[in-house]
């Protein structure tokens, strides 16, 4: 009933929704959670594809690893952005401009 | 239009609309609340697609840790004077237009794709004991778990070491 | 034998080149080398000359030899040597005179004297102080500072001559011709220091070349029109006869007379006949030796030489008794006009070399006479006695103006030492200053003497005599009256002023203390007088005609019947003459009556006292003395205009202003272009595009600097957006294609 197109979709825009917060906010935090936002999407896709055409553990297995590593990735992110907080007092990305040439 | 779809339909919108608001909300608090419903729905999506122990996994990890996470996160930066400023920089405008692109782009390319109405298939259900079993026979899927579980361990000692408190000079690292 | 006649020439050759490039700081070895050189051309020449005069039938059968000299075409041109009985007489009388003035060179430049302090290179000598006793000085003549370098042009001048005697064709004549033309040049113009020499030499050898240009033309012609230019193949071989004798389409003349005339022409220049006659009396600017050399014994000789020698083309189509040909016409009425116009000059000037450089115009004009009326014999006989009398006057003139000079120095007596001699300055050779030498300088006066009978034609004794009767008889003969009557009167005129100037130099008292001290000259010089003494007495006789009455009889006339040979076969049948008696009769007349009136006229002239001529002649006596203004028409016909050419024209118009303009105009445009080049092109533009390379990059580099702001999200944002456009590109291009 529902076509495997709606779910496609779906995610795609969920995904550019969360393109769109890693390169507009301003926040880091906020930064990371649009990257969340992201890898969600991916994993929305994962198991659309899993349920409509393999439906396999090979895929859930790809869902496990992506989550882990949005788990780990979101723990280092937001370890440095703490780090750089205590040193900066900043939170802002626009200020980390030592990349400047 | 049967009621699944309707249902569908009002789940993904919901998350999407609290997906635009989480990259939208100015106040760091509201962002990471609306990221927490994002979840939820995401959550439920999975549902739909039949992946329970998933839906499961997504609530307890996502939900319970990572959103947790990054409220910690936003608590312990917060600055004063940041929430009257819009939480968007200078460049939104093309950032949303590229993103629209992207969106167009990748639609358009999936539209081209057979497969792309494919209907639900009749389906087996999640067999999880296969799961389970191909996550840790050496024939399976051990060797990604095992990585996995290194780079977890990885994250942690490194989360601990940067964002730990600064250290005084003539010390030693406490931490492990 | 015939290979001796090419030795001929070559002692004075080498005595120049030995001169020039070793011995010219030596005087002594420089004259010896000359002279050594001359002796043995005499030699040499005496001996081809006894070899030729005994040969029989010489005529047919030269003394001579041939080379291959340049190939042409298909064969060669040849050049050689050729002793026939024309070069014989001729080689003789200028081997004897060139041995002569080598000799009286020595004591004419003063060898053995000291070198005076206030001579100079370039200008005559002009004396020498000697300490008698303290504080005076005595002046004497002095050594002539350029000594050697007279003896090596004399010596080259010589080998000219030479060449030209023995050459058996026209080219190496005509090359022993030029260099004539420059020895004269130089040696006229010995002295030159003086501006008045400087310009006599280049009046001789400009005036000199006018001619040798025609008969430069008249050789052409003469080679385009028989292909050859020796005697043999020219002037002689029937073939080339036949093809002269073709009319030419020019003034109605054959080749023969037209080539005839050029060549004339060439001779009119170089033996000074009317009107190329100015250049002579100007070079007696040279030292007298100089002039013995060139205008009496060799140059002026070698003009009719080479007019004897083209007898056979002027003469051909003429017979015995028929009209004379254009071209002999020509040759008749420019030699009598000459003999004439010369003579009458002659008769008014006061200066002794001045008088017998006009009486060479005039006897030369007599020789070409007579070659225009076709007498052959009569002109070679003239023309060797005239070699010797007139170079014994003009030597006996040097010699007159010599002891003159000496003279002068002992008529001041002794000097203070210091400073210039004092004392009357008198022209040594205006004969008006002279008088009573003949006790003063006995050898000179007789052999002078001797000389100036000869010019005048004395009867029987001197050579003169039968030589120009023999002139006088042809053109009686040939029944050219006019031509008769001219020459009769200019024989008169000869007299007259021959016996004129003796008159005034040796008889009657000294009118200056110059002339009352004058001295009798060394041995070198006085020698040579008295040998060609001998020969102005002597040589007439070998020519005595048989027509004469009593010694005809005796004389077998050995000159007629030697050069007689030389006469072109279709004119056989001009032997000795038996013709009337009216010429001999004539020149008898003409030679005593001429002297009887120059001394009487002139015995009795004092010191100080004009021509007594001048007044009864009045205006044409000026005029004759200004040699009826000859030289002065040319001056403004030819000279002013060439110099204007020269001066205004070519060097301040063309060259100065035109071509150094246009240079200018040239370096000043090119500066401002360059410039021009400099400011709009090569600043504006090469200096710009570099520097705007070099800050274009740099402010390119800082624009897009700009993208490197550091911030993370842009980058992303940037990165993302071209992924887009890249997508977009190969889906368009991928998919859609």
């Amino acid at each position: 009933m529902i076509p495997l197109s709606w779910y496609l979709i779906f995610a795609a825009l969920l995904f550019c929704v969360g393109l769109f917060g890693v390169m507009a906010r301003r926040n880091a935090v906020a930064v990371l959670m649009s990257i969340e936002l992201m890898l969600n999407a991916v994993n929305v896709n994962l198991l659309a594809f899993w349920r409509y055409l393999y439906p396999d553990v090979q895929a859930q297995i790809f869902v496990v690893i992506v989550l882990a590593a949005a788990a780990a990735e979101a723990v280092i992110g937001l370890a440095l952005i703490i780090s750089v907080y205590r040193r900066r007092k900043t939170v802002f990305a626009d200020d980390l401009t030592l990349l400047k040439g | 239009m049967s009621p699944f779809q309707i249902i569908f339909l009002i789940v993904a919108g919901l998350t999407l609309a609290s997906a635009g608001m989480v990259v939208t909300a100015r106040r760091m608090m509201h962002a990471a609340l609306w990221l927490v419903l994002t979840l939820l729905g995401v959550a439920v999506l999975f549902a739909t697609l039949e992946a329970s122990f998933f839906t499961a996994v997504q609530v307890v990890v996502y939900i319970g840790a990572i959103a947790i996470l990054i409220i910690f996160a936003v608590m312990l930066t917060r600055l004063n004077l940041q929430e009257d400023e819009p939480g968007v920089n200078r460049f939104a405008w093309l950032a949303g237009l590229v993103s629209l692109l992207i969106f167009a782009g990748l639609v358009a390319v999936l539209s081209l794709w057979t497969g792309f109405n494919t209907v639900r298939p009749t389906f087996a259900g999640e067999d999880i004991i296969a799961l389970g079993k191909a996550m840790v026979s050496a024939n399976g899927y051990a060797i990604p778990f095992e990585v996995a579980s290194v780079l977890l361990i990885g994250a942690l000692i490194g989360a601990i070491y940067v964002a730990g408190e600064p250290r005084k000079p003539a010390s030693k690292p406490e931490s492990k | 034998m015939d290979i001796l006649v090419w030795f001929i020439p070559l002692p004075p050759l080498l005595a120049f080149f030995a001169i020039v490039l070793y011995s010219n700081p030596r005087k002594a070895l420089s004259h010896s080398i000359a002279i050594g050189g001359a002796l043995l051309s005499w030699l040499m020449g005496m001996i081809v000359f006894i070899a030729a005069i005994t040969r029989p039938d010489l005529r047919a059968h030269p003394i001579g030899s041939v080379i291959n000299w340049l190939p042409v075409a298909n064969g060669w041109f040849q050049i050689g040597v050729r002793i026939d009985p024309l070069s014989a007489v001729v080689l003789f009388f200028v081997v004897w005179t060139v041995l002569g003035i080598f000799l009286y060179s020595v004591g004419y430049q003063n060898f053995g004297q000291p070198a005076g302090e206030h001579d100079h290179p370039g200008l005559p000598p002009e004396g020498a102080a000697i300490r008698v006793r303290k504080g005076l000085t005595h002046h004497v003549m002095s050594i002539e500072p350029l000594y050697s370098r007279f003896f090596a042009l004399i010596s080259l001048f010589a080998f000219a001559m030479l060449l030209l005697v023995v050459s058996d064709n026209l080219l190496t004549l005509y090359i022993g011709w030029e260099i004539m033309g420059f020895c004269s040049y130089a040696l006229i113009g010995f002295w030159y220091g003086k501006k008045s020499a400087r310009d006599a030499a280049i009046k001789a050898f400009l005036t000199t070349r006018v001619g040798d240009m025609f008969l430069f033309i008249g050789l052409i012609a003469l080679y385009v029109q028989t292909g050859s230019l020796s005697y043999a193949g020219s002037l002689e071989s029937s073939a080339a006869l036949a093809k002269l004798a073709a009319p030419a389409g020019f003034l109605g003349l054959t080749w023969a007379g037209l080539i005839g005339i050029l060549i004339f022409i060439g001779v009119v220049g170089k033996s000074a006949q009317f009107p190329l006659h100015v250049w002579l009396p100007d070079a007696m600017e040279g030292p007298t030796p100089v002039s013995a050399m060139i205008h009496a014994a060799t140059m002026v000789s070698a003009g009719v030489y080479l007019a004897i020698r083209i007898f056979p083309l002027v003469t051909l189509g003429w017979q015995q008794g028929a009209p004379i040909t254009a071209a002999m016409t020509v040759m008749a009425a420019i030699g009598t006009f000459t003999a004439l116009f010369a003579a009458s000059i002659a008769v008014t000037q006061n200066d002794i070399k001045r008088v017998l450089a006009y009486s060479t115009i005039s006897q030369l004009g007599f020789m070409i006479a007579a070659l225009g009326v076709g007498a052959y014999v009569a002109a070679v006989f003239h023309l060797m006695t005239h070699a010797f009398f007139k170079g014994l006057l003009f030597l006996g003139s040097g010699s007159v103006i010599h002891g003159m000079e000496h003279g002068a120095m002992h008529a001041q007596g002794d000097q203070p030492a210091e400073g210039h001699p004092t004392g009357e300055h008198v022209d040594p050779q205006d004969m008006f200053n002279m008088g009573g030498l003949k006790d003063r300088m006995p050898i000179t006066f007789w052999t002078f003497l001797a000389g100036g009978m000869a010019l005048s034609g004395l009867p029987l004794v001197t050579a003169g005599f039968w030589s120009k009767d023999e002139i006088l008889a042809g053109a009686f003969n040939g029944n050219h009256l006019l031509i008769f009557i001219v020459l009769a009167i200019s024989a008169l005129l000869t007299a007259f002023y021959t016996m004129r100037q003796i008159t005034l130099t040796f008889l009657g008292q000294p009118r200056t203390e110059a002339a009352r001290h004058a001295q009798e000259n060394t041995r070198t010089m006085t020698i040579p007088l008295i040998v060609l003494a001998v020969f102005a007495v002597a040589a007439g006789w070998v020519g005595i005609p048989r027509s004469f009455p009593g010694l005809g009889a005796i004389s077998s006339n050995p000159l007629e019947s030697f050069v007689g040979t030389m006469i072109p076969a279709w004119l056989e049948g001009h032997a000795d003459v038996a013709g009337s008696s009216i010429p001999l009769l004539t020149s008898l007349l003409v030679s005593l009556l001429g002297l009887y009136v120059g001394y009487m006229v002139y015995r009795k002239v004092d010191a100080g006292a004009e021509d007594p001529l001048r007044r009864p002649l009045g205006a044409w006596y000026a005029w004759a003395q200004n040699r009826y203004g000859i030289d002065a028409l040319y001056h403004t016909l030819f000279v002013r205009p060439a110099v204007w050419l020269s001066e205004v024209f070519t060097y301040q118009i063309l060259d100065k202003k035109i071509i150094d303009g246009i240079l200018e105009g040239i370096a000043r445009g090119t500066l401002g272009l360059g410039s021009l080049m400099r400011r709009f092109i090569d600043v504006a533009l090469v200096n710009r595009a570099g520097d705007l390379t070099g800050s274009g990059v740099r402010g390119l580099g800082g624009e897009m600097r700009k993208a490197q702001t550091g911030k993370v999200q842009q980058y992303m944002l940037l990165a993302v957006l071209l992924t887009v456009l890249v997508g977009a590109v190969l889906f368009f291009i991928l998919v859609r294609a």
